[in-house]
């Protein structure tokens, strides 16, 4: 019941969720982000657009699965370099708790209604933790980054004065099994 | 960190805050960690005899300018605004329509108003309207003048390093008005009460003194060298012969010093080595010129030219005829657009000629320096090579093409030429986000330093995202490209937003193809990976 | 705030001018005292400037290049976006001056989310700056036959032109209803878009306001309160032939719209206006992609502190040595 409802408003729920996503940026980047279609333009934009909806889909579906966790990786890897903390960068996924209630404020005077709410808004939570363990790993993928950067930045000199020597017993270990 | 549970609870729940809604006139910036370079090491500002050495840190609240640091700009803006046109038109012409807003990456990546490309010229016209125009005197504010401060100024800093002196705006402005020009001037400013990042000091103090940037002496360029004729010679079974500042050369060959010792750029280095070999070129390195990279054209005109004069220099007492030079994005800038200008002339080089094939290179007559893709592009369109393009068959490869030959040159079609040459698959990415409209790798111009790493991957989000778009579509999984900085940030940007999509010098591509005379049976490509076929072993 | 101020400042010229020349009876000031403090800040500012501009040197050799270079014989160059040739250049300049090349460069999109128009507003930028740029042209053209006895052919031809389709008498000019238009676009973008907002200053709404202004008392007066055109001609006529009559009678929004422009051509030389004479002097337009064809001079260029090859052998001989590399002394 919950479910033909959230289907039936899903378009004013998303645009409730875009909106307070976009509502994290600055004003100036919050209208170009809306505005801009083009994906490579303002692959930020399109790239909320698209997910949020791939994940609100997944939700109604109760299809949590391996494209929905992808479709929340793609938007927390642009918000893991933006100018977010930890929990502003995460936050987006409690914001469709409040787009919801918000927008079936007068369905949601029915008790029953209410009740499918609170277990739907547990999967929404459940997003929320998945939604930072994705925040850590973009973050850990960052830090893998710029060693693997400044391994390669002098690559052959570090190979030449024998600095992978853990790389190098491993190799040989290798080659040994 | 503490500052956050200070607050109460009902504030620290209130993260869906829009920021007040200021007028660009306020200059205040916070610096915060991954969005900003360190500052110049003090010895290296020293070495270059620069002014105002000292320790200090854009974090820091007093940055130790000097008593009179005001002066000392306003005086240095006098200056060029009288020896730059360029500087002078762009700041009185920009009638601010909006066309530049949405093309830098960092903007698109960012979504700071301030890295608009007309915000980042008026951040700088600004002040040039309080100081030199009639109607900024009278009319302050309402005229867009602004008062040049220490919030200025560190303002400036914050913006002008993050430009990446792509010239990307330049491309859709009405008037042509180049925020580089402007970032250039920006930073030479700033570097007259010393303050530079380390990134761009320290490298050009080492290519000062040695002719490179990671300040390798002679004996190791020498030994790189031949730690690459010993690696070429495992995966193609000859012994290439390449020689260093040896007088008499008919070619001088200029490389971006990433190419001897950083991946991948490393595997092109082997590719001209082959290359060069299999056409039998009378060619030399020099020790003295072993950077066609000019981190001077991050700092100012003047360490430019300082750090160019080197390969004229080297030229003319190693007696070549002419000079081929690799591929390197802003190496190409300063070669195509200032070197003759400013260290030459040339006279004591001959026209250049290709050797193989006879052609004439009419469009470098009077700098007589030539971009290794014309000089490959020439010799198979007069079918002097032979290839196996088979031999890329791993790879599904894409083209990025380079910020500074795309737009401060047009070398659009050579590199796509040899790349339809040397493999079988080849996927452009979408067109407006190539050839002139192509995205920066968003570490250009000294900012790809790894404490900068959050605000690079958001610059480079625009070119990684349309990799991902050819990589889900077709595939793709190498970027070729024709730059040492794209070789060596692009790698994080695809890894971050694409995943799973090498980077390549074009000329490892064509080094993997290349069938040599004497050559035995090549089991691996240039990188040592088996090639398709022979993935059973030895 | 701007937006307010700047309308608030275009008003007051207006009631400066309706006071002026309609209660106080100053009609010679505005009628000619105004045009000519005006006209000579316009042509000695512009003169002015394009020296000031010419003065600075162009060190170095610039150009965008927006597509293939010349290089190999074989290989198509991009003629006119990325021109070797003089030829080119001007084919570029044209380009670019007369029909807004750099504008109309969003052009292609392939794929787009959702059914929308996507970088609509890029080309409407540019549809809305040709409208405006060339209305501008045209009804300036026009005004010459208020200047001129007898009325040169070609400013008879475009008035001809522009009042083409013939509707309503007057004829109402096509470039009339362009014009307002595309100001008017010019302005809302400004207004609605908050990019622009934010990057907008107070001169920059004020310059729309003036031309609008301009334009509306001009349309007023051709078709709704018509003045005398006979007066208003003996007026320009004596002021070009340095013969000031004021004649009596002509109504005092033609004073409006003549303290208006006086206004406009005194701060043009100040203002971003002169993007009319620079964007000729723009060295990443103007120039061809010749530089390795053809040496560029800088006028200033100055002796710099290098490093020589002797220093770096003097420094580094022994290691050399060591090497086996080539010294120049042993």
């Amino acid at each position: 019941m919950l479910n033909d409802l959230l289907t039936k408003k899903k378009n004013a729920i998303l645009k409730r969720w875009f909106q307070s996503i976009i509502d994290t940026y600055h004003p100036d980047a919050a209208n170009f982000l809306t505005k801009q279609k083009d994906r490579f333009a303002n692959p930020v934009g399109y790239t909320l657009t698209a997910e949020t909806e791939n994940i609100f889909n997944a939700l109604i579906a109760g299809d949590f699965t391996e494209p929905t966790v992808s479709s929340l990786e793609n938007i927390i890897r642009i918000r893991s370099v933006q100018e977010f903390s930890p929990s502003q960068a995460v936050s987006f996924a409690f914001f469709l708790k409040k787009a919801i209630r918000e927008e079936l404020k007068p369905e949601l005077k029915d008790v029953k209604m209410l009740e499918e709410l609170t277990n739907f808004e547990t999967t929404i939570d459940r997003l929320a933790l998945i939604a930072f363990d994705i925040y850590s790993a973009c973050r850990e993928k960052l830090y893998d980054i710029k060693v693997k950067e400044i391994k390669s930045r002098s690559y052959k000199i570090m190979e030449r004065t024998n600095i992978f020597i853990g790389n190098t017993e491993q190799e040989e270990n290798n080659d040994n099994s | 960190m503490s500052e956050r549970f200070d607050k109460k609870p009902d504030e620290l729940v209130q993260i869906d805050h829009k920021p007040p809604r200021k007028s660009w006139m306020d200059p205040k910036v916070e610096f915060r960690r991954g969005f900003f370079n360190y500052s110049a090491n003090p010895k290296s500002v020293e070495y270059l005899g620069l002014p105002y050495a000292r320790k200090w840190q854009p974090t820091d609240a007093d940055w130790k300018l000097p008593p009179n640091w005001k002066e000392i700009i306003l005086d240095g803006l006098r200056e060029r605004i009288h020896r730059f046109r360029s500087l002078q038109l762009f700041m009185d012409i920009c009638v601010r329509c909006g066309a530049c807003a949405d093309k830098c990456h960092y903007f698109i990546g960012s979504g700071d108003p301030k890295n608009m490309p007309v915000m980042r010229a008026e951040l700088l016209r600004s002040v040039y309207r309080k100081e030199y125009t009639a109607a900024g005197k009278i009319m302050g504010e309402m005229a867009g003048a602004r008062e040049l401060t220490v919030d200025v100024l560190k303002e400036w800093f914050y913006y002008f390093f993050q430009c990446t002196e792509c010239r990307r705006c330049s491309v859709f402005c009405p008037y042509g008005i180049d925020t580089a020009e402007i970032t250039m001037v920006g930073r030479e400013l700033l570097n007259l009460v010393g303050c530079d990042i380390d990134w761009i000091t320290t490298p050009a103090a080492n290519c000062f003194r040695t002719g490179n940037h990671l300040g390798i002496q002679p004996h190791g360029f020498k030994d790189s060298v031949e730690f690459a004729i010993d690696d070429l010679e495992s995966i193609i079974g000859i012994k290439t012969a390449p020689s260093i500042n040896r007088k008499g050369a008919e070619i001088l060959f200029v490389v971006p010093s990433a190419d001897y010792f950083g991946d991948p750029h490393y595997f092109g280095f082997l590719g001209y080595m082959a290359l060069f070999h299999e056409i039998g070129l009378d060619y030399t390195f020099s020790s003295f010129a072993s950077e066609g990279g000019n981190f001077g054209l991050f700092h100012s005109h003047e360490m430019m030219k300082r750090l160019n004069s080197k390969i004229y220099m080297e030229a003319k007492r190693l007696k070549v005829k002419w000079i081929i030079g690799a591929e390197c994005g802003h190496m190409w800038r300063v070669l195509h657009q200032y070197m003759d200008t400013m260290n030459g002339p040339a006279d004591f080089l001959e026209e250049p000629v290709s050797p193989i094939t006879g052609t004439k290179f009419e469009n470098a007559k009077t700098t007589k320096m030539v971009h290794i893709a014309e000089f490959t592009a020439d010799l198979i369109k007069n079918g002097k090579l032979k290839f196996d393009p088979t031999r890329n068959d791993a790879y599904k490869v894409t083209f990025h093409d380079s910020c500074n030959p795309a737009r401060a040159m047009g070398l659009l079609e050579e590199p796509r030429y040899v790349l339809k040459n040397v493999c079988n698959y080849f996927y452009e990415m979408p067109e407006n986000t190539i050839k002139e409209q192509t995205f920066c790798c968003g570490s250009g111009s000294g900012l790809g330093t790894d404490e900068n790493l959050e605000m690079r991957l958001r610059g480079g989000f625009p070119r990684g995202n349309a990799v991902k778009f050819v990589k889900d579509k077709y595939g793709v999984n190498m970027l070729c490209c024709v730059c040492a900085i794209d070789k060596a940030t692009l790698p994080a940007v695809v890894d971050y937003w694409a995943g799973d999509v090498g980077v390549c010098a074009l000329h490892e591509l064509v080094g993997n193809a290349l069938i040599m005379k004497g050559e035995k049976e090549r089991d691996t490509d240039l990188r040592g990976e088996p090639l398709i076929g022979k993935e059973g072993g030895k | 705030m701007n937006i307010f101020l700047s309308l608030i400042a275009v008003l007051v010229l207006i009631l400066i001018a309706w006071v002026g020349a309609g209660a106080a009876n100053l009609q010679f000031i505005f009628g000619m005292i105004m045009p000519i403090i005006g006209l000579m800040l316009f042509l000695g500012g512009i003169v002015y400037r394009v020296i000031k501009w010419a003065r600075a040197p162009v060190p170095f050799h610039i150009p965008t290049s927006c597509g293939q270079q010349k290089s190999l014989t074989w290989m198509q160059s991009s003629k006119l976006d990325n021109p070797s040739s003089s030829l080119g250049v001007i084919g570029r300049m044209l380009l670019e001056v007369l029909f807004f090349r750099s504008l109309f460069r969003n052009t292609k999109m392939e794929l787009k989310n959702g059914p929308k128009l996507v970088y609509g507003s890029a080309k409407y930028l540019w549809l809305g700056a040709l409208a405006f740029h060339w209305s501008f042209l045209i009804i300036v053209i026009r005004h010459f036959r208020f200047f001129t006895e007898p009325i040169p052919f070609f400013v008879n031809f475009m008035s001809s032109l522009d009042g083409f389709f013939q509707i309503g008498v007057p004829v109402l000019y096509l470039t009339d209803a362009l014009i307002v238009g595309g100001l008017t676009y010019l302005f809302f973008r400004r207004v609605v878009i908050p990019q622009l907002r934010y990057i907008s200053l107070f001169s920059d709404y004020f310059i729309l306001f003036n031309i609008l202004a301009i334009v509306i008392t001009g349309i007023l007066m051709r078709y709704f309160t018509k003045v005398d055109l006979i007066l208003v001609k003996q007026l320009t006529l004596g002021f070009f032939s340095f013969n000031p009559v004021i004649p009596e009678g002509i109504g005092s929004i033609f004073y409006i719209h003549l303290f208006l422009v006086s206004a406009l051509l005194t701060y043009f030389p100040a203002s971003k206006l002169v993007h009319m004479a620079g964007v000729f002097l723009s060295p990443t337009r103007n120039l061809a992609n010749n530089s390795r064809m053809k040496r560029h001079i800088n006028p200033w260029n100055y002796p710099v502190k290098v490093h020589t090859y002797e220093e770096y052998e003097d420094e580094f001989r022994d290691l050399m040595k060591g090497a086996g590399l080539p010294l120049e002394k042993e």
